[in-house]
């Protein structure tokens, strides 16, 4: 079985955003996507592409869907996976991000996967180990691997990314998926909106890329794309909106409030939902939604992102 | 007590005839009628006139009486639900339509408080079945008016909230102001805050100064009101909500307001009657009626306040309406409540202004219909064909002396007991009904 290799030259060595990539590197990485899918679907699922590889999932914050399809991705090309919670690291007796990467970093890993809860963690780590890094989420600053496979899922249902109208619904303040997101599908061409209230609306986002709406009703006009946010439970009593049922009533997806947008768009979800909250139960598992796609696509971008920062490692 | 009664038959044409038609939209005034068919303006000016009238139609002559549109007053507190020992809405209504006020903004410091849409709901039945004049809730701008959380804006608006308010409590947190603020000028919301910093006015009970010295009262400074307002302008500039200062006493406000309206700010402000009319001095011995919030302030903080609205920098003056049974106000002056009842007496007592020529009428009332109509979006308040006939018939010169039991308010702390006043209202209609005529 041949390996995963990129069409083109992917010329990075970490994967810590969106930011820094160019259109050609994104398409790169899709279409790698598209290869590693075909993997996935048939019954031998291994490539050699990583063999010998050791790949660490370092996850400060708990995660079960990135994790689990880091860790698929990097079985299905062949790497040994080590999966490190915080849990049961020594984070918690108190070590400090540094100490912790350059423990693991004298473990000679050659991929590091790492969540982090504060912003430019990953960063700071990538700084202070030999491997390369993916950043699978810091704070509400980047989570690239779910635009990616955002986008690839957007591409494999409308054949295209540059000219849709794509409308990122929600708690766009804390979200960095909003914001690789955003990042992403404009340098493809997309045009984006940030839909929400001003709570939950970053200043300065209209200079990422996205044009800002504060209601639901001109957010989705014309929209191709319907992607909802999760709404963490503490921020929807009082502090950024009064109440789910407020919430929802004015910010989350029903039937009503899709048909604003074109016939036929296509709603997305990075998942876990709080159905009944930012989107309705009928809407989620109804004949629009992707959100199910999603997921089988994330497994393929991470294989492609892996296979990618392959190509640079050493001996490689 | 004189009962409202109900003088126009369904669809029978009415004319107020031989009138002194004050328009406080455009200033004017001009001898006429007004005409009056299904509860709507539908013609007014001189051809209004007995003679011109179709024969079934109904006419009073106003033998040369100020026509005015109803009054809007945007603060009174109606009792309901929570406080009915103080005032229920029929009694709140009942002195409403006796001094004029057609409408009145309810203030949301109830009990329970109005910061759930089926307290709205309450309010709007209860006023339908008991009011005698348009009763409008105003809701909470935070839950249970505690300055923490964001109340449900989008929900209290949809069940018939005309603008928000944590009352007489200023937020003290700058943060969740701005968030609150933020997320009312996405609904389009009206921000109705009361500045006076909690910290800063303390344990205070009166204005600070000389007064309060000699008084041995503890003060509160004028900078309490101003610090407040002058954080929330720097707000609305960063958020862009539309913000009313619900009541503001000082020179100092008047400067912050000034400045922010020619930066073009959408902001509006508000007075008080009692802050037009009355000085610190009248607390004279102890006077527990005239114990308000923000305190009564020194003689030239109130004439600033005058001439402002007479250059209309002030928009809107309010009644602050506040029943208190006696119980609570027959205490040394520290320990007794704040607030004086108002709805009866704001016409009557504006009017000393209109008469000391410091203010002209129409001014006078715009500050009290047209200013608040526009501010609410509502479309009483002004004589024009095809606005609701809500009007007043008063004659501006009639003298009487104050009898506080005569007042229909289920409280009396009124702070012009005994007082001698000029000008009282005759006739109120609402929607073209009568709901209040003098004998």
């Amino acid at each position: 079985m041949s390996d995963l290799r990129p069409t083109q030259k992917f010329r990075h060595r970490h994967l810590l955003g969106i930011e820094g990539l160019s259109a050609a590197d994104i398409v790169t990485l899709l279409d790698m996507a598209e290869d590693a899918i075909e993997v996935s679907r048939q019954i031998e699922k291994k490539r050699a592409t990583l063999r010998g590889r050791t790949l660490i999932n370092l996850f400060f914050e708990a995660s079960t869907r990135t994790q689990s399809s880091f860790e698929l991705a990097g079985k299905r090309l062949g790497a040994d996976v080590m999966n490190m919670s915080v849990a049961m690291s020594s984070v918690k007796k108190g070590e400090t991000l540094i100490d912790t990467a350059v423990t693991l970093n004298a473990m000679r890993p050659d991929i590091i996967v790492v969540r982090h809860a504060q912003a430019g963690a990953v960063h700071l780590l990538a700084k202070k180990v030999d491997c390369a890094v993916v950043n699978a989420g810091d704070g509400a600053h980047e989570h690239p691997t779910q635009a990616l496979l955002d986008a690839l899922t957007i591409r494999r249902n409308k054949g295209r990314i540059e000219g849709l109208t794509v409308a990122i619904c929600g708690d766009i303040l804390h979200s960095r998926v909003a914001r690789s997101n955003i990042l992403l599908l404009s340098t493809l061409g997309a045009h984006v909106r940030a839909v929400g209230p001003s709570t939950l609306m970053p200043v300065g986002i209209e200079h990422m890329g996205a044009e800002v709406c504060r209601d639901i009703k001109s957010g989705l006009q014309n929209a191709d794309i319907v992607m909802m946010l999760r709404l963490q439970r503490e921020r929807m009593s009082g502090a950024f909106v009064p109440s789910s049922r407020e919430y929802f009533r004015f910010f989350g997806l029903d039937a009503e409030k899709l048909g604003y947008a074109n016939k036929g768009a296509l709603v997305m979800h990075p998942g876990p939902m709080n159905r009944g909250v930012e989107i309705d139960s009928g809407i989620a598992d109804g004949p629009q939604s992707l959100i199910r796609e999603q997921v089988e696509m994330g497994v393929a971008v991470r294989m492609a992102v892996l296979a990618a920062l392959a190509e640079h490692l050493p001996n490689g | 007590m004189q009962t409202p009664s109900t003088m126009a038959i369904a669809h029978q044409p009415l004319a107020l005839v031989n009138g002194r038609l004050v328009d406080p939209a455009t200033g004017k005034e001009t001898r006429g009628g007004v005409l009056v068919i299904d509860g709507v303006i539908r013609d007014l000016g001189a051809s209004v006139a007995s003679a011109t009238l179709p024969s079934h139609a109904q006419a009073i002559d106003c033998a040369g009486d100020v026509i005015a549109p109803g009054l809007i007053d945007m603060c009174a507190f109606v009792g309901e639900p929570g406080a009915a020992h103080r005032e229920t809405i029929a009694t709140a209504t009942a002195a409403a339509a006796a001094g004029g006020v057609t409408t009145i903004l309810a203030r949301p410091d109830t009990n329970p408080p109005v910061d759930e849409p089926a307290v709205v709901d309450f309010l709007l039945r209860r006023a339908r079945d008991t009011g005698h004049v348009r009763v409008l809730p105003v809701a909470a701008l935070t839950k249970g008016l505690k300055g923490l959380e964001i109340a449900e804006i989008g929900l209290l608006q949809e069940a018939g909230a005309v603008a928000f308010s944590d009352a007489a409590k200023s937020l003290r947190n700058a943060q969740v102001m701005r968030r609150v603020m933020a997320y009312a000028r996405d609904f389009g919301a009206l921000v109705i805050h009361y500045t006076e910093d909690p910290d800063l006015a303390g344990e205070g009970v009166m204005n600070e100064g000389e007064f309060a010295t000699r008084l041995g009262l503890t003060g509160i400074p004028r900078e309490a009101e101003a610090i407040m307002l002058d954080r929330d302008i720097r707000l609305v500039a960063l958020t862009g909500v539309r913000y009313h200062a619900g009541l503001i006493s000082t020179k100092m406000s008047l400067d912050a307001i000034r400045a922010a309206k020619t930066a073009g700010l959408p902001i509006t402000c508000a007075t008080s009657i009692n802050h037009l009319t009355l000085n610190e001095n009248d607390i004279g011995d102890y006077r527990t009626f005239l114990k308000l919030t923000p305190p009564l302030r020194a003689e030239d903080e109130r004439r600033a306040l005058v001439e402002a609205l007479a250059e209309g920098l002030i928009d809107v003056i309010v009644s602050d309406h506040n029943p208190q049974d006696v119980e609570t106000k027959r205490l040394p002056f520290a320990e007794a409540e704040y607030g004086a009842i108002g709805l009866e007496t704001m016409l009557s007592a504006g009017l000393r202004l209109v008469h000391s020529g410091e203010v002209k009428l129409p001014r006078l009332i715009a500050a009290m219909s047209s200013r608040p109509a526009e501010i609410l979006g509502l479309p009483q308040g002004r004589l024009a064909v095809g606005a609701p006939a809500d009007l007043i018939r008063f004659d501006p010169d009639e003298p009487y002396v104050l009898d506080p039991m005569q007042l229909h308010s289920r409280s009396k702390n009124t702070p012009f007991d005994e007082a001698k006043m000029q000008g009282r209202v005759k006739l109120t209609m609402v929607a073209g009904q009568a709901v209040w005529e003098s004998a």
